[in-house]
């Protein structure tokens, strides 16, 4: 079996929460070899990242570079970087995030190596055919994918799919490979990091929250959430086609590129239940759906569901909230 | 400038419950509504802007077969300049490395000064892009979702980065960038505006006039397969309120206020 590497992300000295789940991913591949962690920054960050990492893996691969320094690393440069120091046939792992998805399809076409993203799951290994889960159409059907890894792979990992495995105990060695990366170029240079704007509402502050999808419809329809939400004394959220169509506020956005949300109840109106979305949802609310789709994925993870039509649901929901309101009130 | 997109011709699941075939190796395709994947509509806009800003062509491209012309009319009836329809039998099966293969060929037939490709397609591997800009040794920006011409040599591009954040970057031309939905509002299209391109004539690109190598592309060359389909069940999978309209607001309410909302 080719060796295998998990590319580990790092912030501010700490490694990614990936770290662990791209490890229980490698030993889904090979149930007897450890990975090997593989890293790559500069200073001391780097270092504390190696550090941590040493209690967890067995050896790991730091490479560093001032080129290859955070926050935001450049995924040309740390390609660059890899190809010098992985040995050939290398199985490559590393999480299906924004880096991720500028890293890794590249990587595969220079180690001439098989290329496959967004990992669920992983079957395991016939002769030189690796078995995977993925999932399509935003999520509404599940596909295995056979790869064949006899000259190397390229493999994402979705984000919380996998359990972390308990950190073997122990003391990992630590092997420097920054002399044998050489000089390192892109055309792409990092400018700054622009930070999002609050928005008027902070939905992270909120107990409950209306969160509508795609099923709204139109933008004259966010007002129906809205008067659900004054009813309810819950704020609006949405899930990214919303936004992207231009009808709330980016700031409103619950999910992996927007906010991360802890209410108490979400309620998820017209949301078809992409992971990009759920991921941005923690604390185990009570996850209430309405969707007029049966199939929609939401209703795999939702607490309750409802096959209607929000249109008609939700202004009748408002309604009767409002009543009981008004009766509590009195 | 010169800007070539990659689209192609999705099941629109916005339109569409996806369900499995009887045989269950493969979604059912007969019933399906098909448009241009949504990210893709995206880059074909973006192009337009840049266009219509700093002057130069766009052409939209597709890897597919005879139906998929319908996309490329759609784009073209938006104001794209040329069409250019790549297909050969010996495609089919073809994984993203195949699909890169294709369209590298192509894009080494002409001259572009910048290749836009939606993040991703319904199979959600986000790969063809970052796999070209390989190929071709471009460099490359996913995730894209803002786009400066700041002069002939480069761009300042914006990556959508985790919480809504923004990473800024300098690339330099040539390159290849995956766009995100939501960078632009794209234009509306009509059925005039397609029937007014319906004429135009789309050239079509073989693997000859490529210079593709069969044994490159296609399903022998695929080191990546689907072996099959099936309706996923993640978690235990919600409980389905049967009752009336009426009794489901109830009870909606009571769980709302039972969960700690309602004050």
């Amino acid at each position: 079996m080719a060796h295998i590497f998990a590319y580990i992300a790092h912030k501010g000295g700490a490694p990614d929460d990936s770290a662990f789940e791209l490890a229980a991913a490698a030993r889904k591949i090979d149930p007897v070899t450890s990975p090997r962690a593989i890293l790559t920054g500069w200073g001391a960050d780097l270092d504390a990242a190696c550090d941590t990492l040493s209690a967890s893996y067995p050896e790991i691969w730091k490479i560093a570079n001032e080129a290859l320094a955070y926050p935001y690393p450049n995924a040309e440069l740390v390609r660059k970087a890899l190809l010098n120091v992985l040995p050939s046939d290398s199985i490559v792992l590393a999480a299906h995030d924004h880096f991720g998805i500028d890293l890794a399809p590249g990587l595969s076409i220079k180690m001439n190596a098989a290329f496959v993203s967004d990992v669920l799951n992983i079957s395991g290994v016939e002769g030189t055919d690796l078995k995977v889960l993925r999932q399509e159409f935003g999520g509404q059907v599940s596909a295995h994918v056979c790869c064949d890894i006899s000259s190397g792979a390229v493999i994402t990992i979705r984000p919380g799919a996998f359990k972390a495995g308990e950190p073997t105990s122990g003391c990992g060695l630590i092997v420097d490979k920054s002399g044998e990366v050489g000089g390192l170029t892109a055309g792409r240079r990092y400018l700054e990091t622009v930070v999002a704007e609050a928005g008027d509402v902070d939905i992270t502050k909120h107990n409950v929250l209306v969160s509508i999808g795609r099923g709204i419809q139109e933008k004259e329809n966010v007002a129906i959430a809205q008067e659900l939400a004054d009813a309810l004394g819950a704020a609006v959220s949405c899930s990214r086609p919303v936004v992207d169509a231009k009808w709330m506020e980016k700031s409103r956005q619950v999910g992996s590129s927007g906010k991360t949300v802890k209410p108490k109840v979400y309620l998820a109106c017209g949301i078809s239940g992409a992971f990009q979305h759920l991921a941005g949802i923690k604390g185990s609310p009570f996850l209430i759906a309405i969707n007029k789709n049966p199939k929609a994925p939401i209703f795999q993870v939702a607490d309750v569901g409802i096959v209607d039509d929000i249109l008609e649901f939700l202004p009748e929901l408002a309604n009767k909230a409002r009543e009981l309101r008004s009766v509590a009130a009195k | 400038m010169e800007i070539l997109v990659c689209v192609r011709r999705v099941p629109d699941t916005s339109e569409n419950e996806i369900e499995l075939n009887s045989a269950g190796n493969d979604i059912e395709r007969d019933e399906l509504v098909y448009s241009i994947n949504e990210a893709d509509n995206y880059a074909v806009e973006e192009a337009l802007q840049i266009v219509a800003r700093v002057g130069g062509n766009v052409t939209v491209a597709t890897v597919g077969s005879e139906d998929d012309e319908e996309v490329l009319r759609r784009e073209m009836a938006m104001g794209a300049n040329h069409g250019v329809m790549i297909s050969d039998e010996g495609f089919n099966g073809s994984d993203g490395h195949g699909i890169a293969t294709i369209l590298k060929a192509f894009v080494e037939k002409g001259s572009y000064d910048l290749i836009l490709t939606g993040v991703q397609a319904e199979d959600g591997a986000a790969q063809v892009g970052g796999m070209l800009a390989a190929m071709l040794d471009y460099p490359f920006a996913s995730l894209v979702n803002s786009i400066e011409v700041l002069d002939g040599k480069k761009l300042k591009v914006s990556r959508e980065i985790e919480g809504g954040n923004k990473e800024m970057n300098e690339i330099d031309l040539p390159c290849v960038l995956s766009i995100q939905t939501g960078i632009n509002e794209p234009r509306y299209v009509g059925m005039r505006g397609i029937r007014q391109v319906a004429s135009v004539p789309i050239p079509t690109f073989g693997a000859a006039e490529l210079g593709v190598p069969a044994n490159a592309v296609g399903e022998v060359a695929a080191k990546v397969k689907r072996v099959d389909y099936f309706i996923p069940t993640l978690g235990k999978g919600a409980e389905i309120l049967h009752g009336t309209r009426e009794e489901n607001i109830d009870k909606v309410l009571e769980l709302v206020a039972a969960k700690g909302g309602l004050k």
